[in-house]
C-alpha cells in the first residue's frame, strides 16, 4: 500500500499501477492546445461559426446554456402521498471546482418549501436566557456578518451503499446529497450573547417555519464556536429551497441539524430528543444500542469523473477528478488507486483547500483500454482516514445507513463504462 | 451612622451599581447593535413548540385510547394504515424485540426512546396535510392510541402532561451519545 512506483516509460512518470500518472503530469505538460479551425467557408479564407455572423442576444437575466439542460437536481423523490417531503440531489458528476450553484444545491425537506414573507418573519431567541428577544430581517442587516465556503451534507447521503448488492446508479444518485456554498450571515453567538444565556443553558432547540416545524437540538458549545444564522448563499439571499430567509448553518455538521426557515431558538438544559434526532438520524449498532448526536460529517471522497454514465471512449490520457471533504477540518491528501487498492498515488488538490469545504482533487491517468478499478481515499488534517466499505459496516445494524463515508469503487470495463462495485 | 450618612451610602451604592451596569452594557453595545426586541411571556409561549423528555413544554389537557382511535381513523389511517400497521407511509407499531437482531424494524414502540416525542412531533407536523388543526386533547389522545397499539399503556390509561412523562418506552435504555 502507498508504495510509490516511479517508473519511466517513454515520457510518462507513473505513480501507481494501471496507469496512474505522477501528480505533476498536468503541471508539466501545460494546459490544452487551442481549437484549430479547419473550415474556411467564409470570406477572406477565415472561418466563422453561424453564431459569429450575427450579434448575440441582449443582456439581462440568464440561465445556463440550452446545451446544459441535463444539469438539474436529480432523483427527486417524495414520501408517498406528499410532494414536498423528500429529497433531490446535486448532479456532482457534471460539476467542477468546489462551489455548487445554488439552483443545484441538494434538497431534503420534511413538509415542503414554505413561501415566507421576510417582512413578517422573525427570529426568536427564548428559553434559558435573561431576555427573550425577537429579531427582524431588517435589524439583522446591521449586525456583523461573516461568510465562509463550506459544505453541507445530508447524513443520509450515500445510504444506498449499504445495499448488499452494489446498486447500478450514477455518482449523484448514490452520493448527490452533498453541496458546497459560500454561506453568509450573522454569527449566532452575537445574538445569544445579546439575549444572555443562563449558566444552565447547554443546548438549543432550533425550529423551522415550515409546516412540519422541523426541529433539532444542538449543543450551545457548537453555537458559540462557529454557528451562523445564514441569510446568504453564493452571494445572493438564500433560495427558498435552502431556507429563505434564514437558516441555521453549523459548519461540518450533518445537514438535518442546519434547520431551514429558522424561526425559534430555545435555549434548554437538555436536548429535546426530537423525532428526527432520535428515530431517524441515529446510528444503530449490531448490539442493539443506538448512537445519538453523530454531528460532524466524517472524512470522505468520491471520484466524480470517470463515473457511471461518463464513459471513456478510447484508450489514452484522462483526468480523474472528484471531491473530498471532512467535517473535522481541511483535507490533507487524497490518494487514488487504479488497481482496486493494491497501489496508490497522491492526487493534486486544487488551490482552495478550505476547512469543512469541498476540495477538488485531480490526477492524470493513462487508460490502457483494459479493465481498471478506480478508488479514492481521503485523509483530513486531523489524521482521519476514509474507511473501506467493509470496515464501515463493521459493528453497525444491517439496515442503518446514516453517516456513510466509506470509499467508493468504480470498475471500468473494456468498453470504458464505469459501474459501482464492492471489493 | 446618621440617617443622612446611611442614605448617602445607599445612594453611592446605587450609583456604583448603576455605573457598573452601564459600563458593562456600554462594552457590549460597542460590539453589537442590540436590536433584539424584548418579548412578553405570552408572545414567547405562542411560538414555543418545544417539549423536553422531562415534560417541560407539555400543555394542559388529556386524552385517552378510545378518543385516539376515533381521531386516528379520521386523520391518520390514510397514510399509516389500519391500527397504524403501515400504509403508504410509516408504520408506527410492531418490531418489538427486533432492534438487536438481523433486520431491525424501527417503530414508535420498538425504537423511540421517549413518549414525549409523540406529543412534540404530532403537534408540530401532523396530520401532514393540515398541521396545527388538532387540539391538545386530541394530540394526547392520539399519543395514547399509538402507545396502546404498541402494548405500552393500558386501554383505560389517560395521557396528560404528568402521565406521558412517566411512560417508559421499551427501548429507552439502548441509546448512547456519540457527542461528548
Amino acid at each position: 500500500m502507498n508504495k510509490r512506483m516511479k517508473k519511466k516509460t517513454s515520457d510518462l512518470v507513473f505513480a501507481a499501477r494501471n496507469g496512474l500518472l505522477d501528480r505533476r503530469y498536468f503541471l508539466k505538460s501545460g494546459l490544452g492546445a487551442g481549437l484549430i479551425a479547419t473550415s474556411t467557408n467564409a470570406s477572406e479564407g477565415k472561418h466563422r461559426f453561424p453564431w459569429m455572423r450575427v450579434p448575440g442576444e441582449g443582456m439581462g437575466e440568464s440561465g445556463p446554456s440550452k446545451y446544459e439542460n441535463h444539469l438539474k437536481r436529480n432523483n427527486v423523490a417524495s414520501q408517498p402521498g406528499t410532494t414536498g417531503s423528500g429529497a433531490s440531489r446535486t448532479p456532482i458528476e457534471y460539476l467542477d471546482g468546489i462551489i455548487t450553484p445554488s439552483r443545484l444545491h441538494f434538497e431534503r425537506h420534511h413538509s415542503g418549501i414554505p413561501d415566507i414573507n421576510p417582512e413578517e418573519h422573525r427570529l426568536i431567541i427564548h428559553g434559558l436566557v435573561n431576555r427573550p428577544l425577537s429579531f427582524s430581517m431588517e435589524s439583522l442587516v446591521r449586525y456583523e456578518h461573516v461568510s465562509k465556503i463550506q459544505f453541507l451534507e445530508c447524513s443520509g447521503n450515500s445510504g444506498a451503499m449499504i445495499s448488499p448488492q452494489p446498486l447500478q446508479r450514477t455518482a449523484s444518485q448514490l452520493h448527490g446529497l452533498i453541496s458546497c456554498s459560500e454561506w453568509g450571515g450573522v454569527p449566532l453567538k452575537i445574538l445569544l450573547d445579546e439575549a444572555g444565556v443562563k449558566p444552565e443553558g447547554k443546548w438549543i432547540v432550533a425550529s423551522g417555519s415550515d409546516a412540519a416545524i422541523m426541529s433539532r437540538s444542538v449543543p450551545v458549545k457548537k453555537i458559540m464556536d462557529d454557528a451562523i444564522i445564514a441569510t446568504h448563499q453564493n452571494g445572493e439571499p438564500l433560495r427558498p429551497s435552502n431556507g429563505y430567509p434564514m437558516r441555521l448553518f453549523l459548519p461540518g455538521w450533518e445537514g438535518n441539524a442546519c434547520v431551514k426557515w429558522l424561526r425559534t431558538i430555545k435555549v434548554t438544559s437538555t436536548p429535546s430528543m426530537t423525532k428526527d434526532e432520535t428515530s431517524k438520524y441515529s446510528d444503530l449498532r449490531d448490539d442493539g444500542v443506538a448512537e445519538l448526536f453523530t454531528f460532524p460529517m466524517a472524512v470522505k471522497s468520491i471520484i466524480t469523473s470517470p463515473s457511471p454514465g461518463l464513459d471513456l471512449n478510447e484508450a489514452g490520457i484522462y483526468q480523474i477528478n472528484g471531491i473530498a471533504w471532512s467535517g473535522m477540518g481541511k483535507i490533507k491528501k487524497v490518494e487514488l488507486s487504479a488497481d482496486g487498492g493494491k497501489t496508490w498515488a497522491e492526487a493534486n488538490l486544487d488551490d482552495h483547500v478550505l476547512s469543512k469545504a469541498l476540495t477538488r482533487f485531480r490526477s492524470a491517468w493513462k487508460w490502457n483500454g483494459g479493465p481498471a478499478t478506480l478508488m479514492s481515499r481521503a485523509v483530513d488534517e486531523k489524521g482521519n482516514v476514509q474507511p473501506t466499505r467493509e470496515n464501515w459496516l463493521k459493528g453497525r445494524a444491517s439496515n442503518t445507513f446514516y453517516h456513510f463515508n466509506a470509499t467508493q469503487t468504480w470498475r471500468i470495463d473494456q468498453k470504458g463504462q464505469a459501474s459501482n462495485v464492492y471489493l | 451612622m446618621s440617617i443622612y450618612n446611611f442614605k448617602l451610602s445607599l445612594l453611592c451604592l446605587f450609583l456604583c451599581c448603576y455605573q457598573y451596569s452601564l459600563a458593562a452594557d456600554d462594552v457590549f453595545v460597542d460590539k453589537a447593535p442590540m436590536l433584539g426586541r424584548s418579548m412578553s411571556i405570552i408572545a414567547v409561549q405562542e411560538v414555543d413548540f418545544v417539549v423536553l423528555p422531562n415534560g417541560d413544554g407539555l400543555p394542559e389537557g388529556s386524552g385517552g385510547v378510545d378518543a385516539g382511535k376515533r381521531l386516528f381513523n379520521i386523520h391518520c389511517l390514510a397514510c399509516h394504515g389500519e391500527k397504524a400497521q403501515g400504509g403508504i407511509n410509516g408504520d408506527l407499531v410492531g418490531g418489538h424485540g427486533t432492534i438487536n437482531g438481523l433486520s431491525p424494524k424501527k417503530t414508535v414502540g420498538s425504537y423511540w426512546p421517549y413518549a414525549t416525542i409523540l406529543f412534540d412531533y404530532i403537534r408540530r407536523a401532523m396530520p401532514y396535510q393540515t398541521p396545527g388543526s388538532l387540539k391538545n386533547n386530541e394530540v394526547y389522545a392520539l399519543s395514547a392510541y399509538i402507545l396502546f397499539l404498541n402494548n405500552i399503556i393500558e386501554e383505560q390509561d389517560i395521557m396528560n402532561a404528568k402521565t406521558l412523562v412517566k411512560v417508559k418506552m421499551p427501548n429507552r435504555d439502548n441509546f448512547v451519545w456519540a457527542y461528548k
